[in-house]
């Protein structure tokens, strides 16, 4: 297989035009074809500004939102009712984390560090989802998180493991088969739930009927008023539109939710043989928009805690840089004194920089 | 025919992972930096799966967490600590891995009920020590700001370190020797973090050995509070 470098140079042309705008149209149709043969895309290759902006805004929005995403869920670790749940909660939240990690490393292939996006999440300039901005009140919540939301995201992000971009790409075959986890320990919690005493059904049942609907509008607003769709499908950075995967999640949850014995709330919702899909009920998108606009239920809270951590760490993350430098000042030091005692090497570099 | 399981020695080692799982478990989504969301929570892991055999070896693991109260808890009062600010949880890493790895490397290499868990566990618990140890440099030799956080950690939490020296009755490992081996270990990683071996007493008066004892701190009560609620409002449901 070939490398990055190499890829990049055989896609463009050794002999092309000298003037600057033949040249980008060029690359433009170099990168156009890639795109067009399902060619993956690599940090090296030329790309338009756009295709990496809007990869750069929606891998910023997917790491922020499975690092707040943390927050529903971690508020009920210490509560988790029995030690296996507890268990498993832990190591979920855990993955979280790690998927934070390898998309803000993805979002850096294109030229963006950590430390701006995070910078953009806190101060408003960048979003995460919105369904995050829903509290969870009981236990149950964590199952239907579980359920439907990480069934959702899924739904969402399976197509994105073929997305043109290749480190997002890879990432999301990783993220994909971690969530499927979480999406089946999410239903199997439900499911105990549902068939334990008429108070557990009854958390359970009170659960769905908050999530279900939030998590229809995870997939975005309908396709004629979706802003960044048209681009992102011809770039294959998206495959199918939001009204085609909100569909396809319909369709799987209905049957689950029968094996669950468990409604859900939508009176609207039944088979169309002549499409041979669900119909289901209008969504209440000023719901929605309000929540994205920040009036959601919990948007000022999520952000509070993100902030207080990142900013209550700052000691920390100095230490450790000012930790790092000195080591460094010793290493060099040391090997230009190789005959020095290395503790009176650090000791005053110690004191030289405190 | 092999000797019952000694059941209090299972509790003791085992409230201790339980508690500083379930206090490690607090950090999530309010640490420092997101490698450190996945470190806590690993070690809280490691802590919950070695607690879960533990127990499990006195009874059922369900009942013992969340259906005891306060006095019947065997855990070091350590362990119960909250977590303070970073420097302090690492502190209580440092102070806590260190014993756990003494111990369990002599349990490992010994033929008791306790050998086949300890062989597992020395590996998960060196992690743990290092992780404390790295940070423990970092933060004693950072910044001056960090240095005296680190400081005033260590030294708040050295009076809660005596009591992991009380000998635990079913435990036979060289007691004496441990103290001395966590000695050598810690005064070795705070000297280099240039942090000074705090000079107070290693327990107060009244509370030495009192954890395993079953008298704990006032927080430890809100602790329990939190993580028993839920399952006991549900009595004899299944999760």
């Amino acid at each position: 297989m070939a490398t990055a470098a190499a890829h990049h140079t055989a896609r463009v042309p050794a002999d092309g035009p000298a003037d600057e705008a033949a040249r980008t149209a060029a690359y433009e149709a170099v990168f156009d074809a890639a795109v067009a043969a399902d060619e993956r895309i690599e940090p090296r290759d030329w790309m338009p500004d756009a295709y990496r902006s809007t990869l750069v805004r929606q891998i910023a929005q997917h790491a922020h939102s499975e690092i707040i995403g943390m927050q529903p869920e971690a508020n009920w670790i210490t509560r988790a009712p029995s030690l296996r749940r507890k268990a498993i909660l832990m190591a979920k939240v855990q993955d979280e984390a790690g998927h934070g990690l390898y998309l803000y490393s993805a979002a850096e292939t294109l030229g963006t560090g950590r430390d701006e996006l995070l910078d953009k999440l806190h101060t408003g300039r960048q979003k995460y989802s919105s369904i995050f901005n829903y509290p969870t009140l009981t236990w149950a919540d964590v199952g239907a998180i579980g359920w439907l939301v990480d069934g959702a995201a899924i739904t969402n992000q399976v197509p994105l493991c073929r997305c043109s971009y290749g480190p997002y790409a890879r990432a999301m075959v990783r993220i994909c088969k971690e969530e499927s986890f979480h999406q089946r320990q999410g239903y199997e919690l439900l499911l105990v739930l549902s068939r334990g005493t008429p108070e557990q059904h009854e958390m359970a049942q009170d659960a769905v009927n908050r999530w279900w609907w939030p998590s229809l509008m995870m997939f975005g607003p309908p396709d004629d008023e979706s802003s960044h769709s048209a681009q992102s499908m011809a770039w294959k950075i998206k495959r199918h539109s939001n009204d085609e995967l909100r569909q396809r999640f319909v369709d799987i949850c209905v049957p689950q939710a029968e094996s669950l014995g468990l409604t859900l709330p939508d009176p609207d919702l039944m088979w169309n043989e002549e499409r041979g899909q669900h119909d289901f009920g209008a969504i209440d998108w000023a719901e929605f928009w309000e929540v994205l606009k920040g009036n959601g239920p919990c948007n000022e809270q999520r952000i509070t805690q993100r902030r207080r951590a990142h900013d209550e760490g700052a000691w920390v993350r100095e230490a450790a840089a000012a930790y790092a430098d000195k080591r460094a000042d010793r290493t060099e030091h040391a090997v230009g004194h190789a005959d020095e005692h290395s503790d009176g090497t650090a000791d005053e570099n110690g004191k030289a920089r405190a | 025919m092999t000797p019952t399981v000694n059941t209090a020695a299972a509790l003791a080692l085992g409230d201790d992972a339980l508690v500083l799982s379930h206090r490690l478990g607090e950090w999530a989504g309010h640490a420092p930096v997101l490698e450190e969301e996945v470190a806590l929570a690993n070690i809280a892991l490691d802590l919950l799966g070695q607690a879960r055999v533990l127990l499990s070896m006195a009874g059922d693991e369900d009942e013992l967490a969340y259906l005891r109260e306060e006095r019947a808890f065997r855990n070091l009062q350590l362990v119960e600590q909250p977590n303070g600010d970073f420097a302090h949880t690492i502190a209580r890493q440092l102070y806590f891995s260190t014993y756990q790895r003494l111990l369990y490397a002599q349990l490992a290499s010994g033929d008791g009920d306790f050998a086949p868990l300890a062989a597992k566990a020395v590996k998960e618990v060196a992690y743990h020590q290092d992780h404390a140890e790295q940070w423990t440099l970092r933060l004693g030799d950072g910044t001056d700001v960090s240095h005296e956080r680190m400081r005033q950690a260590s030294e708040a939490l050295w009076r809660f370190t005596g009591e992991m020296f009380q000998p635990i009755e079913g435990v036979d490992i060289d007691w004496d020797g441990m103290r001395a081996a966590w000695l050598d270990s810690v005064g070795s990683i705070l000297r280099r973090a240039t942090l000074p071996l705090p000079e107070g007493p290693q327990s107060g008066a009244w509370t030495a050995g009192a954890g395993r004892q079953g008298l704990h701190t006032e927080p430890f009560g809100r602790m329990l509070a939190e993580m028993q609620h839920l399952h006991r409002s549900h009595p004899g449901a299944s999760w």
